[in-house]
């Protein structure tokens, strides 16, 4: 029997995105999966990728065709492809709607950009939405903001942490501990904070970083992820064994805490 | 670069970090590491010696430290060109059976296109010595407030590379978008002289590298692991994932 291992930040492109190579990089995705062992990819489209709108504050109508082109990518591999919505919580009405079609279509999670930062009373009915449907949020983060930042409105763990407090039923991931900025600083964040997850992804894999996660979150709190660099996430993957981890934790990393968070039903194909 | 048995990594440091604590970068976890990775080899710099005002003080460190082990790790010992007595270190370099030098221009505080640099690089040609520069140590998104010696930009590089037309060049931490501003901002006999390490370029699905090893070249590339700093299987992965 496969080992699971699902990552929870993957991404998929669409026609609309202005890039000539699309279809080929979401083959490569899968072809690179399937070599590696991903049993299951949760993804999701950011509006058009910044081509008609900015890739951060994506247009209503932007939002709703890449959420309809990450549906038609679970349809059509319905045993390797979970979706998120993503939405712009600046239109916050469409933003609901477009959740709760996604949701009653399959998609089993919730992905927030830079459109807002986390800490905006804004997005406290999408986090209400979140937990009323048990749903995660996949939050994009900066591993400790210290400036603006340009074409985002950026958050960080702090920013994360004090949603996760308001809205302590709801589930959240901090995206891609990885992904550049000081992840200690989100580590030593979210100490104490139950109700968000971290991801393992991003191109960053600094050596005593998967340590400090393990010592402030713990290995209950990690999601194993790849976001743009399927390789890093890899390598991360396999420093787990390398660094102690028993093969229970790894486990709970590959996949188990994964359907803690999503629900079992992520997993229905099987 | 396939070979387990002659794998060598090309970009490799030991001793700590002013800025952020590495676990164990001491030549044993070194070899437990590359042991661990099927890596046969590792050119070896020291971290300290980017930060010392006397970079010979570092490579009497380094030396040291790399003697107990000399069968797989081999010195790379640091130069600064703008400190008194540098030409010695070259010299100490050859006398260790180092194959190359680093040297770290933002952090020594010498300009990477002036006289400095040219009388280095003219050194490195006449010793048979390749030059090791390094882009980054670190993602820029993440420094600590005193961490303020900028990137290394393909300027540099491309200058270096002109300062001699014997010099031979290592950049290690270089991304995709850097390799490919020297690589087509050079000659093509500029650009034979640079040799790329893997460690900050992106595997799949992107693929920057496949795509450098076809309009780069991949005879231009190296595995470097910029151990300590990074996972040292990471750069491994890639090479696995981009065959």
């Amino acid at each position: 029997m496969t080992r699971p291992l699902i990552d929870v930040h993957a991404h998929f492109d669409h026609d609309r995105s202005g890039r000539s190579g699309w279809e080929a990089a979401n083959v490569r995705r899968l072809e690179v999966g399937e070599r590696a062992g991903i049993t299951l990819h949760v993804a999701s489209i950011l509006g058009s990728w910044g081509h008609t709108s900015p890739t951060y504050f994506p247009s209503p109508e932007d939002v709703t065709y890449g959420n309809a082109a990450m549906r038609a990518l679970q349809r059509a591999h319905p045993d390797r492809i979970r979706g998120y919505v993503a939405v712009n919580p600046n239109f916050t009405r469409h933003a609901v709607a477009e959740i709760e079609r996604g949701l009653a279509e399959g998609m089993v999670g919730i992905k927030l950009g830079a459109s807002r930062r986390a800490s905006d009373p804004l997005l406290d009915p999408i986090a209400q939405l979140a937990a009323e449907r048990g749903v995660p949020i996949l939050q994009h983060a900066w591993q400790h903001r210290r400036r603006e930042v340009p074409g985002q409105e950026i958050s960080d763990a702090l920013d994360l942490a004090a949603l996760a407090a308001r809205h302590p039923r709801a589930k959240f991931i901090l995206a891609h501990i990885g992904g550049g900025g000081d992840w200690a600083h989100s580590l030593r964040a979210l100490v104490g904070v139950p109700n968000v997850w971290v991801d393992l992804s991003g191109s960053g894999v600094d050596r005593g970083m998967l340590g400090l996660c393990v010592e402030c979150v713990g290995v209950r709190r990690l999601l194993w992820g790849t976001d743009l660099t399927m390789d890093t996430g890899l390598a991360k993957l396999e420093h787990l064994g390398a660094m102690g981890c028993s093969e229970e934790d790894v486990e709970r990393v590959r996949w188990q805490n994964a359907v803690e968070v999503f629900g079992a039903g992520v997993m229905s194909h099987e | 670069m396939s070979d387990g048995k002659s794998l060598t990594d090309h970009n490799a440091l030991i001793g700590p970090f002013p800025f952020r604590r590495l676990p164990e970068p001491t030549p044993q976890r070194l070899l437990t590491e590359m042991d661990r990775l099927g890596i046969a080899a590792a050119w070896v710099g020291h971290l300290p010696s980017v930060f010392y005002r006397d970079a010979a003080a570092g490579n009497d460190e380094l030396l040291a430290a790399l003697e107990p082990h000399r069968k797989r790790l081999v010195p790379v010992p640091a130069v600064n060109p703008a400190y008194p007595g540098w030409e010695r270190e070259v010299a100490r370099a050859v006398a260790a059976g180092a194959p190359a030098v680093r040297s770290y221009p933002a952090h020594f505080g010498f300009d990477p296109a002036g006289p400095a640099m040219a009388a280095l690089c003219a050194a490195c040609a006449e010793a048979g010595l390749e030059l090791v520069l390094t882009v980054r140590f670190e993602d820029g998104r993440q420094r600590h407030a005193l961490d303020i010696a900028p990137d290394l930009i393909g300027a540099a590089v491309r200058a270096t590379v002109r300062a001699d037309s014997r010099v031979r060049l290592l950049v290690t931490a270089a991304d995709r978008a850097f390799v490919e501003e020297v690589h087509f901002g050079s000659t093509p006999e500029e650009a034979a002289r640079i040799r790329w390490d893997v460690s900050w370029i992106w595997g799949p699905p992107e693929d920057h590298l496949a795509h450098l090893f076809r309009t780069v070249g991949r005879e231009r590339f190296v595995l470097g692991t910029h151990f300590p700093l990074r996972l040292p299987e990471a750069a491994l992965t890639k090479l696995e994932l981009t065959q």
